[in-house]
């Protein structure tokens, strides 16, 4: 499964070998034309469609019928989120610790176990790697695993977020399938030198090591940031460790709990309209802010994963 | 099993013959790579291993107070239980069709949308495709679903609204409400969010294709929908078969943060998935036994799907997943 990029450098790849379009490859290009267009139309309507909700008047917005642009332009959803209300703030600064130290403790992680594997004469390799790769096919259910966390008493504790997602064996897959790439005489020749295994790893490695390293650092704070299931599980009781996502998580299934998420919105502000939010306007207001560090991590993203996917889909 | 038990033993072997030689003095020699991967690999037998302890409970009668050591034993009456239990079938049932209708309509998408990724020879056009859709795949599940509810609003959602104005309906269908629709909203938003990440390993398989085999193709007077299914597809069949044969392994999940994510009281006969059930009822009502021997039953079926593909991929092009 080679992958040749050489193809795709240019702005329009290699001419075709035949000279004359026929009907057939005008009609299929249209077609594909067509259905591409209209694949991104569909993936992103939606986005545009919550953002145009999060800057219209909540009041307003229970008439319906906002598509790409808000009607009645405002900037009170946010600032109700934002400014008047302690616990979605509290949220995002928690969502933004988490992906930032669980990024790096993560990235470290990883680093140092994906180097030890990817030395050839690890004498417990042939055992250890087994042991890691396991875990990603099993699991103990939910239910031991919240004792167990009780147990070591993980609830109610920001080490929760940090701990139990810090070692992913996909991704020491993938970024030893990277080091093994690199050439065995940098090892032995730094070895020779009197280098110790620290030196090595974060001298000559890790530097040669940037692009997967990059590629692992974004993945594991994209997923930092977005996880909430585990503040449900451990956190719930504790609303100074709440995350965005938990509280967006909140939102969505009151509104589907309750029969018409219209009526709440116009019985929330029946009684005075100055209040001027609804569930939706909170709803489409925080859906934004959980995408929008989204929007910026994933041009460095893009760059790297799809490299890091194919190399992990080859050898992982 | 197999594959995973010969590396195990291998692994124990060599440990064996080091150990009769040198395995202390191997030790010391790498100690600086035992501190480097020691630590991390304690946290993975904490967090990954030792809750396995914990399936003892699924044989007792488990309260917290008394503990795993001093819950009365049970045998497999939690298990007993669980297949006399309607929900628990039905939770069985869910997560098959969901979990099938998923893995087809993720597999056809991905395969066809780098089919016609790979026919696009405006190389700025397919990246600006590319890009825009591989987004949704990195927005959370909670955001995906609040956009899956936004989107099926009876009163404002965008389907409904096309199908009224289309003249197909006259009136908003609930369709969050009804079970009916939910294993295709599962297996379609599904779609929605990776169908773009999906098609990257077809179209990296498409790019190894021999250009040749295209213009041969061509001389023969193949047209280009002729080419794609001569060449194209045959070519990337074995990726095609890989990735089928690994879906298997997660026929017995259907995806817990999706599915619970879109559940409601209202949707919920369709909506109760053996991990939902296992979350919603047994955890949160307290019967944790039982929740526990669900989660066994569970794990010990994904394992030997999981067992079964790794097998079948080994027969089909030699290489396994583990």
């Amino acid at each position: 499964m080679a992958v040749k990029t050489s193809a795709s450098r240019g702005l329009v790849s290699k001419l075709p070998f035949y000279r004359r379009a026929t009907t057939e490859d005008i009609v299929l290009d249209v077609f594909i034309y067509v259905c591409l267009l209209l694949l991104c139309v569909v993936t992103i309507y939606p986005f545009l469609n919550t953002l145009a909700y999060s800057f219209n008047d909540a009041t307003d917005s229970i008439r319906g019928g906002i598509y790409l642009l808000p009607r009645e332009w405002t900037l009170r959803n946010y600032e109700k989120i934002l400014v008047g209300n302690p616990l979605i703030a509290r949220s995002i600064v928690n969502s933004a610790i988490r992906a930032i130290i669980g990024g790096a403790l993560s990235v470290f992680a990883t680093l140092c176990v994906s180097y030890v594997f990817s030395r050839k004469d690890f004498f417990l390799r042939k055992v250890l790697t087994p042991f890691l790769v396991f875990t990603m096919y099993f699991s103990g259910g939910i239910i031991p695993q919240f004792l167990l966390m009780r147990n070591l008493g993980l609830i109610n504790n920001f080490l929760v977020y940090l701990l139990l997602t810090m070692l992913s064996a996909y991704n020491v897959m993938v970024m030893r399938s990277y080091m093994d790439g690199l050439p065995d005489s940098l090892v032995e020749a730094a070895k020779i030198d009197g280098a110790s295994e620290y030196r090595i790893l974060f001298g000559i490695v890790l530097p040669l090591s940037m692009p997967v390293v990059a590629t692992i650092a974004l993945f594991v704070i994209v997923g930092q940031w977005n996880s909430w299931f585990d503040t449900m599980l451990y956190c719930s009781s504790e609303p100074k460790l709440t995350t965005l996502q938990y509280e967006l998580q909140k939102l969505l299934t009151s509104a589907q709990n309750i029969a018409s998420a219209d009526a709440a919105d116009a019985a929330m502000n029946s009684g005075d309209s100055k209040a001027a939010v609804t569930p939706t306007s909170i709803r489409t207001a925080m859906t934004i802010i959980a995408v929008v560090p989204i929007l910026f991590i994933y041009p460095f993203l893009q760059k790297y994963f799809v490299k890091g996917l194919t190399i992990g889909g080859v050898k992982g | 099993m197999k594959a995973l038990s010969t590396q195990g033993q291998t692994g124990q072997g060599a440990r064996r013959l080091g150990k009769k030689k040198s395995f202390m003095r191997l030790a010391y020699e790498q100690r600086q790579l035992l501190v480097l991967c020691i630590p991390f690999l304690l946290f993975v037998l904490v967090f990954n291993y030792l809750p396995v302890v914990g399936w003892t409970m699924a044989f007792q009668n488990f309260s917290p107070a008394k503990g795993i050591f001093g819950s009365d034993f049970v045998g497999m009456a939690n298990f007993v239980e669980a297949f006399n239990d309607t929900n628990f079938l039905n939770a069985i049932r869910n997560t098959l069709s969901t979990s099938f209708l998923k893995i087809i309509f993720s597999f056809f998408s991905a395969i066809l949308l780098a089919v016609m990724l790979n026919e696009v020879r405006i190389i700025a056009f397919k990246r600006t495709v590319q890009t825009i859709s591989y987004l949704p795949y990195f927005v959370s599940w909670v955001v995906a679903s609040n956009i899956v509810y936004m989107v099926l609003s009876p009163s404002d959602g965008i389907i409904n609204i096309l199908l009224m104005k289309m003249g197909l309906i006259s009136e908003g269908v609930p369709f969050m409400g009804e079970p009916k629709y939910f294993y295709m909203i599962i297996a379609l938003s599904n779609v929605w969010k990776n169908v773009g990440w999906n098609a990257i390993i077809y179209l990296s398989a498409m790019t190894g294709i021999d250009q040749e085999l295209y213009e041969a193709a061509a001389v023969d007077g193949a047209g280009r929908i002729r080419r794609i299914l001569a060449v194209t597809i045959p070519c990337i069949m074995p990726t095609i078969k890989i990735m089928l044969v690994l879906q298997i392994g997660h026929l017995m999940n259907a995806g817990f943060e999706h599915v619970y994510l879109l559940s409601n009281p209202s949707n919920i006969s369709a909506s109760r998935t053996i991990d939902v059930y296992v979350y919603t009822y047994a955890m949160k009502g307290g019967r944790l036994s039982y929740g526990t021997a669900i989660g066994i039953f569970n794990s010990t079926v994904s394992i030997a799907l999981i067992m079964i593909s790794n097998w079948v991929s080994k027969k089909i092009d030699g290489y396994g997943i583990f």
